[in-house]
C-alpha cells in the first residue's frame, strides 16, 4: 500500500495547532469554493485520523498546495506540507492521471516540442485542438499555456562568452526560462555581468517541483537529486545559486527537503544553503552597497504581485525594494494571497474555475490600477495574470534590466 | 523612495509581531515616513479577536470608566504597564486607532465602559467597539431578539438569550431576551463557518433573504443581536442595508475564532502599513539579537533555507505574551523571552504549586514578561536599558493580568503607540 508517511518534524508540528483558524481566515481555496474544507480542516485536524492503509481523503484534491496556510501559521504547525503528502498518498492510491503525469514533466515536453515549436504553439492555439484536449486529457481549453520558444536558453549559454571577472554565481534558469522565455535568462545574465558577476549556467533539468505537487514523489525525488548533484559541486565551492523561477528555487531551498523528505540528501541540502531568489540576491547586493545604481528613469506604471511560491521563501518582497531604485517608476504593490494557478493546478478542467474565483480579487486590482506592466516573480502566476487581465506580465528582472539600459525589453506576442 | 541605491533594506524600525500592538507601532511608524519593516512569524492574533478596545474592565470589581479608575489601580499595581501610560496618552491612542479604521466607524472611549453581550450572552465591560456592536450595550437594552445561523456551529442563540436574561445590570432590570434560529439560504450545506457567512453576507441577494425571514419571526423586540458576521471589507453598507431590511436596529456579537471583526481590523492595519510604505515579512521567525560591538543593530530572522539579518536602527519587539509565544515555559517552569532572551520579570519563586483548582484562578506565571522603562526600553536587573535602541510593546511587557483585568486590547494600543513614539523622538 503507497503510503507517503509524515516526517517526524512535520506530523509533530500538528501538535502546536490550536485550532484558531487563522490559516482558514488565509486560504484562498476554501474562501471561493466549499469544494475544499479547508486547510486546518485536511491537515492539523484530518491528520490524526489517517493511519497507514487506504485513503479516505477526497476533498484535499481541492488543495492548490499553494503553501499559505504554513506561511500565516502564528504556531509553526507545517499545515501545507501534511495536506501535501496526504494528497501525494491518495493521488498515488488511486492513479494518476496521465493528464498530470503530463503536465508535470515541463522539461519533456520542451525537448519533444522544441525542434516542432511553430506547430506545436500552432496546435496548442486551436481552439479545436483545445478542445480535443480538454474532453481526452482534461486539460481546460481555455487555462494558460505558455508557447514554446523554439530554442533554448542552455543553448544560448552555450555560445555566451562571459567576461572576465573573478565574482561568480551560478544561474539555476528553470524549465520555463529554457525552454518557454530563454529571453529572460539572458536578461538576468546580463543584469548579473552589469554587476560584475561571471555567470555559470551547468546542465540543469527539471527540479521536480510540477511532480511534486502532482503527487508523483518517487519520480520528483529523482529528478531533484540529480539537479543537486550536477549544482552541488559549485555550492560546496561557495558560489551562490541564483533562481528567476521563484517556485523552484524555493523547492530546491526547502520543499524537496521537507515535503518530499530528503532531509539526508547532502548535495540537496548544501544546495538549498547556497540558493537564492534573484531579487533577495540582489536586494542583499544593495544591502552591502554593491548594486549598480545606474539606473535610468522608467516613466511608467507597474503592478507587484509577489506570488504565493515567493512569499514562502519567508524574505519579504525584495523585489520592491529593487523597484524602488528606479528612478520615475511608479509601483503599485497589491495584496492578493493568490492568482489561483498554483503551478499546474489552475489548468485542470474540475480545477480551472475555482482558480479563476481564487485570482478574481487580483485580477480586479490590476485592471483597477491599469499597470503598463503587470510585475510577478513566477512564471505560471504571469500566465494566469495576462490570461485574467490581458495585462502583459513580467519578471522584476525584466524591468531591472530595461532600467539599467541593457537593451529594450523584447516584447512578446 | 527613488535612487537610493547603497542603502537597500537597512530599516529605521524592524518590529517582531503583527498583532494590535505591533500593528499600531508599525502603523505610527511607517505613517511618520520611517522605513519600517514588520517581521512576524505567522498573522498576528488580531484575527482572533473580537476587536474590540477593552481597556480596563475589572480591577478587581467591574469598571464603569477607564479613564476615572486608571490612577487608583495604578497605585494598586505598580509594576502593571498602564503606570507607564497616562489617560492623556491613552486617549490619543484610542483617538488614532479610530481614525485608521476606514472600513466601518468605532464608537467610545475611555471614559466609559459599555457592557457587550459575549458569545455566551455574559456581558462583557468593553471601551471602544465597532459601530455595529454598540447597540449590543446591555445597559440601554430592554427587550432584544438573539438570531442563530443554522449552520453556523459554536453560536447558540438560546444560550446568549438565557444568560442575557440572568445578568441584572446595576441599577437596572435583567434584559427580555429571545432566541430565533433562522435558516439562512446556505445551499445544502450543513456546517458553515463565520468566515463563510461574512462572505455571503456581502451578497444582496443572500442578505435579503436572511433579513425577510427574520423580519416574519420577530415581535415587537427593540434590537436584534446577532453573530458577528456581516461582511469583511464592506460592513458599514452591509450593516447599514441589513438593518434597514429587518426594520430594526442590529448589533454584532463576537464569536469564537476565526473573528470576522478581528480580520477586519487586522487587514485595515495591514493596509495602513503598506499604503505608508511600510515592509511586511511573513511566516518568518525572528530568532535573536544581531549585535555589533554589543550594540543592537538588527533581528536575526530564519528564512526558507537559511538565517538572515534584518538590519535595523531601532526594533519594537510586539511577540506577545505566554499564550503568543512571546514568553516561553518549559515544564520545568523555567521562563525566557524567546526571542531577544531578555531579563523577565516575576517569575514564580517555584514554592507556589504549579496548576490551580479553576482554569481562570489567579496564578503568579500569569503576569510574567520583559519590564520596561518610561521610553519603553526592556530593562536588566539595575533598571538599565538592555539597549538603547530597543523597545517592547503589547504582552510581552510583563505585570498585568489582561484576561482578568479585560485590558489586553488597551496595554497593546497604548504602548504600542508610546513605543512608535519614543522612536520617533530618538529620530528627531
Amino acid at each position: 500500500m503507497i503510503d507517503e508517511s509524515l516526517p517526524g518534524f512535520i506530523r509533530g508540528s500538528l501538535d502546536h495547532c490550536v485550532k484558531c483558524n487563522i490559516c482558514e481566515t488565509a486560504c484562498p481555496v476554501m474562501n471561493v469554493t466549499p469544494l475544499f474544507p479547508g486547510p486546518k480542516y485536511e491537515g492539523p485536524q484530518a491528520e490524526r485520523f489517517r493511519t497507514p492503509g487506504a485513503s479516505a481523503d477526497d476533498s484535499i484534491d481541492y488543495c492548490s498546495g499553494c503553501g499559505i496556510c504554513t506561511l500565516v501559521c502564528p504556531q509553526g504547525v507545517k499545515v501545507a506540507e501534511i495536506n501535501s503528502r496526504a494528497r501525494a498518498t491518495m493521488k498515488q492510491q488511486r492513479g494518476i492521471p496521465l493528464r498530470d503525469h503530463l503536465l508535470a514533466r515541463p522539461s519533456v515536453e520542451g525537448r519533444l516540442a522544441t525542434p516542432l515549436a511553430p506547430l506545436a504553439n500552432l496546435a496548442l492555439s486551436n481552439r479545436g485542438i483545445r478542445l480535443l484536449i480538454e474532453k481526452t486529457l482534461r486539460i481546460h481549453r481555455q487555462a494558460p499555456l505558455p508557447k514554446f520558444a523554439g530554442l533554448t536558453f542552455q543553448g544560448w549559454a552555450r555560445r555566451h562568452q562571459p567576461p572576465p571577472t573573478d565574482d561568480a554565481v551560478v544561474y539555476f534558469h528553470g524549465c520555463s526560462t529554457n525552454y518557454f522565455q530563454p529571453e529572460l535568462g539572458v536578461q538576468a545574465v546580463a543584469v548579473l555581468e552589469h554587476n560584475g558577476f561571471r555567470v555559470l549556467v551547468p546542465p540543469q533539468d527539471c527540479c521536480g517541483l510540477p511532480l511534486q505537487s502532482n503527487g508523483i514523489f518517487d519520480t520528483a525525488r529523482s529528478y531533484v537529486s540529480r539537479l543537486a548533484r550536477n549544482l552541488a559541486p559549485y555550492a560546496r565551492q561557495g558560489y551562490k545559486i541564483v533562481a528567476t523561477s521563484t517556485s523552484c528555487g524555493l523547492m530546491l531551498k526547502r520543499e524537496a527537503l521537507e515535503i518530499l523528505g530528503m532531509e539526508d540528501d547532502q548535495d540537496l541540502r548544501v544546495v538549498s544553503e547556497q540558493t537564492y531568489d534573484i531579487c533577495e540576491f540582489l536586494a542583499d547586493l544593495d544591502e552591502q552597497g554593491r548594486l549598480r545604481s545606474d539606473f535610468n528613469s522608467l516613466p511608467i506604471t507597474v503592478t507587484y504581485h509577489a506570488p504565493c511560491q515567493q512569499q514562502s521563501h519567508l524574505i519579504g518582497k525584495p523585489a520592491l525594494d529593487l523597484l524602488d531604485l528606479i528612478p520615475e517608476l511608479k509601483v503599485i504593490e497589491l495584496d492578493r494571497a493568490c492568482c489561483g494557478i498554483a503551478g499546474t493546478y489552475g489548468t485542470k478542467r474540475e480545477k480551472y474555475d475555482v482558480a479563476m474565483q481564487v485570482g478574481a480579487g487580483l485580477f480586479g486590482d490590476i485592471r483597477d490600477a491599469g499597470p503598463d506592466l503587470a510585475v510577478c516573480d513566477s512564471e505560471t502566476c504571469r500566465w494566469q495574470i495576462t490570461h485574467g487581465t490581458g495585462r502583459e506580465s513580467v519578471h522584476p528582472v525584466e524591468i531591472l534590466h530595461q532600467a539599467y539600459g541593457l537593451g529594450s525589453r523584447a516584447r512578446r506576442k | 523612495m527613488s535612487g537610493r541605491a547603497g542603502d537597500g533594506r537597512m530599516a529605521d524600525a524592524v518590529v517582531v509581531g503583527a498583532g494590535m500592538a505591533g500593528l499600531t507601532a508599525g502603523v505610527r511608524l511607517a505613517e511618520a515616513g520611517l522605513r519600517v519593516v514588520t517581521v512576524a512569524k505567522g498573522l498576528g492574533s488580531l484575527r482572533l479577536a473580537p476587536a474590540t478596545v477593552d481597556i480596563l474592565g475589572y480591577g478587581p470589581d467591574r469598571v464603569d470608566s477607564p479613564a476615572r479608575a486608571l490612577a487608583a489601580f495604578v497605585a494598586a499595581h505598580p509594576d502593571h504597564p498602564y503606570a507607564l501610560v497616562t489617560p492623556g496618552v491613552l486617549a490619543k491612542s484610542v483617538n488614532w486607532l479610530k481614525e485608521r479604521v476606514n472600513t466601518y466607524a468605532y464608537l467610545g472611549d475611555p471614559e466609559v465602559n459599555m457592557l457587550l453581550p459575549t458569545a455566551v450572552g455574559v456581558p462583557r465591560p468593553s471601551a471602544v467597539v465597532p459601530e455595529t456592536m454598540a447597540g449590543g450595550d446591555i445597559r440601554a437594552l430592554k427587550h432584544v431578539a438573539i438570531i442563530g445561523l443554522r449552520a453556523l456551529k459554536d453560536f447558540h442563540p438560546a444560550l446568549v438569550a438565557d444568560n442575557l436574561r440572568a445578568s441584572a445590570v446595576s441599577g437596572g432590570a435583567a434584559v427580555e431576551a429571545r432566541s430565533i434560529m433562522l435558516n439562512p439560504p446556505t445551499g445544502g450545506e450543513a456546517d458553515v463557518g463565520t468566515l463563510a457567512f461574512g462572505r455571503r453576507f456581502e451578497e444582496a441577494a443572500f442578505r435579503s433573504a436572511v433579513a425577510a425571514e427574520l423580519r416574519a419571526a420577530l415581535h415587537d423586540e427593540q434590537a436584534v443581536g446577532m453573530p458577528a458576521v456581516l461582511g469583511f471589507d464592506h460592513v458599514g453598507s452591509v450593516w447599514t442595508e441589513f438593518q434597514e431590511a429587518v426594520g430594526r436596529p442590529v448589533f454584532e456579537i463576537p464569536t469564537i475564532p476565526p473573528s470576522v471583526p478581528g480580520v477586519r481590523l487586522a487587514r485595515v492595519l495591514q493596509e495602513r502599513l503598506r499604503r505608508a510604505g511600510g515592509r511586511f515579512v511573513l511566516g518568518a521567525q525572528a530568532v535573536g539579537p544581531e549585535l555589533r560591538s554589543g550594540k543592537l543593530v538588527g533581528v536575526r530572522i530564519r528564512t526558507a533555507a537559511r538565517e538572515t539579518v534584518r538590519a535595523a536602527r531601532s526594533v519594537v519587539l510586539a511577540t506577545g505574551g505566554l499564550a503568543s509565544g512571546g514568553i516561553e515555559v518549559d515544564s520545568r517552569g523555567a521562563v525566557r523571552e524567546s526571542v531577544l532572551g531578555l531579563p523577565v520579570w516575576g517569575r514564580p519563586s517555584g514554592a507556589e504549586p504549579g496548576f490551580l483548582p479553576r482554569y481562570l484562578d489567579e496564578h503568579p506565571m500569569d503576569s510574567v514578561g520583559v519590564r520596561v522603562d518610561r521610553r519603553l526600553r526592556p530593562v536588566g536587573p539595575g533598571g538599565e536599558p538592555v539597549h538603547e535602541n530597543l523597545h517592547a510593546a503589547g504582552a510581552v511587557i510583563g505585570g498585568a493580568r489582561p484576561w482578568r483585568e479585560k485590558s489586553g486590547d488597551g496595554i497593546s494600543l497604548s504602548t504600542g503607540y508610546l513605543a512608535a513614539g519614543a522612536i520617533l523622538e530618538d529620530a528627531e
